[in-house]
């Protein structure tokens, strides 16, 4: 088979079927329980650490009041 | 050690350069071939007056500003600059007297077209996407940007890349592919500074203290990596010869043309669009005071974005020798754009929710507001044009001139306002800026001024497309082109008022940034007030 027909046909097939369900995979993962306290952790990134960087040593838990 | 191959690098580039510049087969490769003689000369003067001097060191305590405050300089240098050549160019549209005789060859308008293009959509937005990229990789990552040094040569060296490209375009030296206009020389060096981009940025997620990735940095991520994609496969060119700027590209024919549109279109869809949202989430935010409205969202909003950009680029080539199938895709994914891209503004609008009356105290929550409005106009704008009915009446018009300013001016011009407000105060440790009522002006000359500009266009646009597909009862053309041109001229002079309007803004946005820096009140009093860590 030509590298064109052989690319085309990998391409709406398998490849179709794997980035669609690597999207679906996205969705339904950012919609797992328990989420949602861990996006509202993350969302509020850009309002720590706006003068510094956090100190060497520093972990997560630390940088929080 | 490092001083010395420094030094031997840049004398043997120096050297070559000199011998390039004499062997040159054509102008521009020669004005480049001299540019690059002097830096590389000024570099090696400078490296040999540095050798042996104590170097401070670095704290690592401290964010990496002083490469931003270059780069937001630059971006506003840069966008004057920009916005100042396409004022010209809309006016040597309208009266082409001002294509002058005597320097016909360098000022013209087909000679200065790239040069506006690339000068405000690579060096102000591009100087606008590296400052604010660094910026908000260290805020969100809580880390000092990595590569210490790196970060410097990323700015000058895309610096230099403008300028070598700039040249390239006033001295014919252009293989001719819309928004990849630099020869294969540029190509390369630009190549180099990008994978340099890409370490720093990297390197600095990689340390970062922050458990998770912030959703900006992915945007960004996905800019840097996209671009650098499409333009190794878009100038994957060989050189006719060493000495001279003119390269023969791989692709031939209509693949030659369906590649020049995905790069073209992801060009759109990565550096003006996913670099640009990584802007948004992080300064709307921020000036709004509340996180972005939703996280969720916003991660969906990112995977949908660049799963469907990337196949986009065909609805350019409609009615074309490209496949039916091929532009049909291109079209398909176009219209399911809308998704994402209304998602997208949709989260950093609610995200004022609760919030809504900084609208009407705030004239930099307002800019970063009207950009998310006109990015939303635009992505509403371009999946329609995409559809092949409405591009075969829209397609060589002016109504695409006016769509793409809308996103232009209006997205990326404001969301970059409104990014450079937020940063001049904070990056200058300034209390505040030194005018909002000046900001207020620059807002409303730049409103009106895209209106102006996108409302000529919309009219010249549609009208040229019904004149050109007139046909009387016998099936002859009714109208010729030069009756086209000719219909067109009041829309053109609004156009150039408009980008006159538009310029105005930006210049008052300098002087009252460069007020900010010199006259505002430092903020050293408040500093020393304890300030919760949250």
């Amino acid at each position: 088979m030509e590298t064109y027909s052989l690319l085309r046909e990998f391409a709406d097939s398998w490849m179709l079927l794997f980035l669609f369900t690597f999207f679906v995979a996205v969705i339904l993962w950012v919609f797992r329980p328990g989420s949602r306290s861990e996006y509202q952790e993350t969302a509020d990134i850009p309002f720590r650490h706006a003068d510094k960087p956090a100190p060497a040593a520093a972990t997560e838990k630390e940088a929080q009041p | 050690m490092v001083n010395i191959v420094k030094l031997v690098v840049l004398g043997v580039v120096t050297l070559f350069a000199m011998i390039a510049a004499n062997y040159a087969r054509d102008l521009a490769y020669m004005v480049q071939a001299l540019i690059v003689m002097l830096v590389a000369g000024g570099l090696f003067l400078w490296t040999l007056r540095g050798v042996g001097e104590e170097k401070p060191a670095i704290n690592q305590g401290e964010y990496m500003d002083d490469v931003i405050r270059f780069g937001v300089v630059a971006t506003a240098l840069w966008g004057v600059v920009g916005f100042l050549v396409g004022v010209v160019i809309a006016f040597q549209l309208a009266f082409p007297v001002l294509n002058f005789e005597w320097s016909q060859g360098i000022t013209n308008f087909g000679r200065l077209r790239p040069l506006h293009t690339s000068a405000v959509i690579f060096a102000f937005g591009g100087n606008a996407l590296i400052a604010t990229s660094f910026y908000v990789v260290q805020r969100t990552s809580a880390a000092r940007l990595w590569g210490g040094n790196l970060a410097w040569f990323v700015f000058w060296g895309y610096q230099l890349f403008i300028v070598l490209a700039a040249t390239g375009y006033v001295f014919g030296g252009t293989q001719g592919k819309e928004y990849a206009e630099p020869e294969w020389h540029v190509d390369l060096w630009l190549t180099i500074v990008w994978v340099a981009y890409l370490a720093v940025f990297l390197g600095t997620i990689i340390k970062r203290k922050e458990k998770h990735i912030y959703v900006a940095n992915w945007f960004f991520l996905s800019f840097i990596v996209t671009v650098a994609m499409l333009h190794l496969v878009n100038n994957a060119t060989i050189p006719v010869s060493i000495f001279g700027s003119k390269s023969v590209i791989l692709w031939a024919g209509v693949q030659d043309a369906m590649v020049q549109w995905w790069y073209g279109h992801n060009a759109v869809g990565f550096f003006l669009t996913a670099g640009f949202l990584g802007m948004m989430y992080y300064f709307i935010p921020k000036q709004a005071e509340r996180p972005v409205f939703s996280y969720k969202l916003s991660i969906i909003h990112f995977w949908a974005l660049i799963f469907l950009y990337i196949w986009a680029g065909p609805h350019h080539l409609h009615y074309t020798a490209l496949p039916d199938w091929a532009s049909t895709l291109g079209m398909v994914f176009s219209i399911i754009l809308w998704m994402p891209s209304w998602g997208g503004m949709i989260n950093g609008l609610m995200t004022l929710s609760g919030a809504w009356d900084k609208l009407r105290t705030d004239p930099v929550i307002r800019m970063m507001v009207i950009s998310l409005g006109f990015y939303g106009m635009s992505t509403f704008e371009g999946p329609m044009m995409s559809i092949r009915a409405v591009n075969s009446l829209s397609h060589y018009t002016d109504w695409t001139i006016g769509h793409v300013h809308s996103g232009a001016l209006g997205w990326n011009g404001m969301i970059t306002f409104g990014a450079l407000y937020f940063l001049v105060p904070v990056l200058w440790k300034r209390e505040r800026l030194y005018s909002l009522t000046m900001v207020s002006w620059h807002f409303w000359l730049a409103t009106i001024g895209i209106i102006l500009y996108a409302a000529s266009m919309w009219v010249t646009g549609i009208m040229e497309g019904l004149m050109w597909r007139e046909v009387d009862a016998n099936g002859f053309l009714v109208n010729s082109f030069a009756d086209t041109v000719a219909a067109k001229l009041p829309m053109y002079v609004v156009r150039g008022l408009g980008g006159v309007m538009y310029l105005t803004g930006a210049i008052i946005m300098c002087v009252n940034l460069y007020l900010t820096v010199r006259r505002a009140p430092a903020r050293e009093a408040r500093l020393s007030v304890a300030v919760p860590a949250e």
